[in-house]
């Protein structure tokens, strides 16, 4: 069970906004599907598949990129050819 | 000839969310034929929005692989087509422009997530789409509209310029009216790309063909199991009688992990979707973000406001089951089943040329029947299976049940897509005979 504690420290996490109006509606869904997903604990415990599996690297190679101005087009804000974000500090 | 297709479809059913009003063509196997765009595909120059406030006013500066062969082979890109948000749902009420009707009955939804596509093949308006399908939606609105969706085996078309929602079990795909449209818009997008690392160097070059003599069809139970519309049982039951009087031979067979692979699914996409969506945060495009407010509260504001709810629901699941502490138990168990399912299918597969059964556990649904998520979850127990196994599934009209059609879906092992269109093939031809 998470409580609606957890969903708003979930929300938190995924950076998705939610608002004290619409937390125990999702709460409640969550635990539905939740408690649908516990179906996995009857998997049989075995090795993770892909674990197995190792990066195959190549060179970096230089290959044609879009043009700066076409990148920049759909951002909100943006100066001297960079993309203005909000604030780290 | 290359010229200007003119195109003002009257779009009663809103399957669209976009036109191109004079739409450019070239030479080629496509010359001059309009064809339709799912909005999660990129379209250079034409607003792309995978039906989500927050890609409003994105316009594309590239074109997805997919479209760049199909503007290649002629075809005139006449639209983009109304969808689930970011491909999430089942009916096509999850996009945030309104939901796209059912043309066979327009109280119903036309499926999901591809339904605009679907329903513009449907009511007339274009002969061929393009949709994707990660858990079965191209196959869910092929089969509630009546029409024929190809999921094709994994990596045999490039996801360039595909927005992404759950990589490792999407494919874009062809839908059309017919089995020939469906093979015929497959060959052209189907082939490698270096852009994406996931495709094959297996292009699509194949005819289909009706001759289905000695051929086996594994029947799994679990299809015809609990939770399947016995009236769609018997619809699907009748359409493999019919490839039996083919010449073909069914033979019934279990797939034992099917009882875990929608829970599977479902951590294994949520998952991957909270990754992927985290790009979407109003910076480089779609509303902007506050630019005074602090990094996180300016990300919440824009997310909070612009996600519809089923997407930021599917994105706090996958947060919640990659999650310190419940890994092991989510994520790690999902692709263990993940990997159960494939084996079933390979298994079964060894034996048997396809596998057949209901695409669709019931016909379509009322616009506003399925309220809850779980609910309307289940309702992709039939098609999931081949996305976690990453084999080709074609859906296509068998039949009616209460005057609305019912969807045989035949599977087959990877890269034997051209088996799967013979079959569906064989049996278009021989019930239009």
């Amino acid at each position: 069970m998470v409580t609606e504690k957890d969903v708003e420290h979930i929300a938190d996490l995924a950076d998705i906004g939610i608002g004290t109006e619409e937390l125990g509606t999702f709460t409640q869904q969550f635990n539905a599907i939740l408690s649908y997903f516990d179906l996995l604990d009857q998997v049989r415990e075995g090795a993770i598949p892909g674990q197995e599996l190792v990066n195959v690297m190549r060179e970096d190679t230089v290959r044609p990129s879009l043009p700066q101005d076409d990148i920049l087009r759909n951002a909100a804000a943006t100066e001297d050819g960079f993309i203005k974000a909000p604030r780290v500090m | 000839m290359a010229g200007t297709l003119r195109f003002e479809p009257d779009d009663r059913f809103h399957a669209f969310l976009a036109t191109c009003r004079d739409a450019p063509f070239g030479n080629g196997p496509l010359s001059g034929v309009p064809v339709a765009i799912k909005d999660n595909i990129s379209t250079m120059g034409i607003e792309t929005t995978c039906a989500s406030r927050i890609l409003k006013g994105y316009i594309p500066p590239y074109d997805a692989h997919a479209v760049n062969l199909l503007k290649a082979a002629g075809a005139a890109v006449c639209g983009k087509t109304n969808m689930d948000e970011f491909g999430m749902g089942t009916t096509t009420e999850n996009s945030a422009f309104g939901p796209t009707l059912n043309p066979r009955d327009p109280e119903r939804v036309p499926g999901g997530s591809s339904g605009g596509s679907a329903a513009a093949i449907a009511a007339g308006l274009v002969p061929m789409a393009l949709g994707t399908d990660t858990g079965g939606s191209i196959r869910c609105p092929a089969a509630f509209c009546g029409i024929v969706g190809l999921k094709p085996t994994y990596g045999r078309v490039s996801r360039y310029g595909l927005i992404a929602y759950a990589n490792s079990l999407e494919q874009i795909g062809p839908m059309a009216c017919t089995v020939s449209d469906v093979s015929k818009l497959y060959s052209v997008i189907a082939g490698p790309d270096p852009r994406d690392s996931t495709s094959c160097d297996r292009p699509y070059r194949h005819t289909p063909s009706p001759d289905i003599r000695g051929l086996k069809i594994g029947i799994p139970e679990e299809y015809f199991g609990k939770g399947v519309d016995p009236l769609v049982a018997v619809v699907v039951r009748k359409a493999i009688g019919t490839l039996e009087e083919l010449g073909a031979t069914a033979v019934s067979c279990t797939l034992p992990s099917m009882q875990y692979a929608l829970a599977a699914y479902y951590v294994t996409c949520t998952s991957e979707a909270s990754s992927n969506l985290a790009r979407f945060d109003g910076v480089r495009y779609g509303p902007p973000a506050d630019p005074k407010k602090s990094w996180h509260e300016a990300f919440r504001d824009v997310r909070k406001r612009s996600f519809g709810k089923e997407v930021r629901r599917r994105i706090m699941l996958g947060t919640f089951a990659l999650s310190s502490g419940y890994y092991g138990k989510y994520y790690a168990k999902a692709q263990i089943a993940r990997a159960n399912v494939r084996a079933d299918f390979l298994r079964v597969l060894a034996d048997v040329d396809v596998i057949a059964g209901p695409t669709m556990p019931t016909v379509a649904f009322r616009l506003g029947e399925k309220s809850d998520p779980l609910a309307m979850y289940l309702s992709d127990i039939l098609t999931v299976p081949a996305n976690l196994a990453g084999i080709p599934a074609i859906s296509l009209p068998c039949g009616t049940s209460g005057g609305m059609p019912v969807g045989l879906q035949i599977m087959g092992q990877h890269f034997a897509d051209e088996r799967v269109i013979d079959v569906a093939y064989a049996y278009e031809q021989a019930v239009k005979a």
